[in-house]
């Protein structure tokens, strides 16, 4: 489905996962290209989030394959620390560091995984803070920032490591609406710059702007797959336009029948 | 018997303001009379005699500090150090994925617990020369007593590190493996940290335990320079028949204990203040 001439960037086979006896990912396949940014929608426990975090390992597949850049990080052998080198995540609750400084928190990793030394690891989280908009929070620790600003030093921390992906779930959802459109508007830099991105969000207009292919899934499975002008302007399944006329106008809901749900 | 008898004034006309100043000037007055029967009734000239000597107070002095309350300091603090490398270990066991590093780590911390400090002194004392004959613990009664206090402290700190460990959010764990740390860098660089900030207060409470455990060196038996304030002061009380070496002792502990405890409540309110 990818348009670009490259080899996928994230590769994902026939993806299962299981905790315990639910069933989360029900055979899951999807490309992602070099520079794509592909946004991944469904309403709460559609599996979305257990897909992104499968593509870096924090969840174990219970079966299927995942390929980044070439290397199948499913393979047992792999050295997932060196894959994961290459994969930025950005997590909802932020996981900011909080006996780190802001600047602590970009160079820490950079020192300890990518052994640089001190002078270039320091230069790096100023270059990154900078393109957050941050510099002037340099010295200060995660608790005084809003959430907002926790979030975009997140996205600094990971961007210091130069990863060749990006990784976002639901980056937006644990902030004050207020506080959402500075954490998109660097998103939205970051997929101008042309860095491969799979982002799990509910934001709609994020996704129509910004993504190259939005991926509706429910149920464990992928549902819709195109661009945002196919996916949401014009699905062409039931349960996507269900699920968006409840995300675009939820005061609309009405009150399931038992059995009527999608 | 009227419905609304609970709001109307009680019998005696007394109003509920006044009941409450009674109740409390009665508290008073059973405290007041409890201190008076204590004064009256205490014989302050004895007491003074054997627990307050100016003459024998003064000349415990410089060594009860030089010598005794140094040894107790150098005793506690070499058996917290001990205690908290072997508890980090003993924590990090029983949170191991390997099945037999756990159960060990299970069946140490309940023996430990479990034991009187007592016990374990004399089992350092005697059974461990026993069980290795010709070997001498390192560093001496030192050595001797690092042991002992660690092998016990050890047990409580353990299951302390473990809790603070698991209080660090699971999300720090995520965030630090994404970024590439191995599970053990994660540990090092970034839980451990985290649990230790949260843990300070619980492991200085129990810095104050090991102080006062500290005079069951006694039970090791120790050389004439080797005298902690427990044994010291008890010596002296010996040899002078009055017990104001006691009270000496006893206020030197309390020179350390309090000024510790009150860090520990300082503590408490910051770190209460940093969690959001």
């Amino acid at each position: 489905m990818s348009t670009s001439s490259t080899p996928p960037e994230i590769q994902v086979r026939d993806l299962h996962k299981s905790f315990g006896t639910n069933e989360v990912l029900r055979g899951i396949d999807l490309e992602i290209g070099q520079g794509e940014v592909v946004c991944v929608i469904g309403p709460s426990g559609s599996g979305k989030s257990t897909l992104l975090r499968c593509v870096n390992l924090l969840e174990e597949p219970t079966k299927g394959r995942v390929f980044v850049g070439g290397t199948e990080i499913t393979d047992p052998d792999v050295d997932i620390d060196a894959v994961r080198r290459r994969i930025g995540m950005v997590f909802q609750q932020f996981n900011l560091f909080p006996h780190l400084s802001v600047t602590e928190n970009l160079t820490l990793p950079q020192r300890r995984v990518l052994r640089r030394d001190k002078a270039e690891a320091a230069k790096v989280a100023v270059e990154n803070l900078r393109r957050v908009g941050l510099s002037e929070k340099a010295t200060a620790y995660p608790a005084s920032l809003s959430g907002g600003q926790q979030q975009r030093v997140a996205i600094a921390r990971a961007l210091a490591m130069d990863p060749e992906v990006m990784l976002f779930d639901e980056p937006t959802s644990a902030l004050d609406p207020e506080l959402v459109g500075d954490v998109l508007a660097v998103m939205r830099m970051l997929a101008n710059e042309g860095m491969t991105m799979m982002v799990v969000t509910h934001e709609m207009t994020f996704a129509r702007e910004v993504a190259d292919r939005v991926v509706f899934m429910d149920g464990g499975v992928i549902v819709e797959d195109g661009t945002p002008d196919r996916v949401i302007t014009n699905p062409q399944h039931d349960r996507t336009r269900h699920f968006l006329s409840r995300l675009l106008d939820p005061a609309m809901a009405e009150v399931d029948d038992e059995g009527s749900a999608p | 018997m009227t419905p609304d008898l609970q709001l109307q004034p009680r019998a005696k006309g007394l109003t509920r303001r006044q009941r409450r100043r009674l109740s409390q000037g009665a508290q008073y007055a059973v405290f007041l009379a409890a201190v008076i029967a204590f004064a009256v009734t205490a014989d302050w000239g004895r007491l003074k005699n054997q627990f307050a000597q100016w003459s024998i107070a003064k000349q415990m002095f410089p060594d009860v500090i030089t010598l005794a309350l140094k040894n107790t300091v150098l005793y506690t603090l070499s058996g917290f150090v001990f205690g908290l490398v072997l508890g980090m270990v003993v924590a990090l066991m029983r949170l191991s994925s390997v099945g037999p590093y756990r159960w060990l780590a299970g069946i140490y911390i309940e023996i430990f617990r479990g034991l009187p400090a007592l016990l374990i002194f004399i089992f350092v004392g005697v059974a461990v020369p026993l069980a290795f004959p010709g070997t001498e613990i390192v560093g001496g009664t030192y050595g001797k007593v690092a042991l002992a206090l660690g092998l016990v402290s050890a047990a409580y700190m353990a299951e302390t590190i473990r809790a603070g460990i698991q209080a660090v959010p699971k999300g720090q764990l995520e965030a630090a493996r994404s970024l590439g740390f191995s599970q053990a860098r994660a540990m090092l660089s970034i839980i451990i940290p985290q649990a230790f900030r949260i843990i300070l207060p619980p492991l200085t409470n129990e810095l104050v335990l090991l102080f006062k455990d500290s005079s069951l060196v006694l039970f090791l038996g120790v050389t004439l320079e080797e005298r902690e304030l427990s044994k010291y002061g008890r010596d002296l009380a010996s040899t002078t028949a009055n017990s104001t070496p006691i009270l000496v002792a006893g206020l030197c502990y309390l020179l350390v204990t309090i000024p510790l405890s009150f860090v520990v409540r300082r503590m408490e309110t910051k770190t209460g203040e940093a969690i959001r």
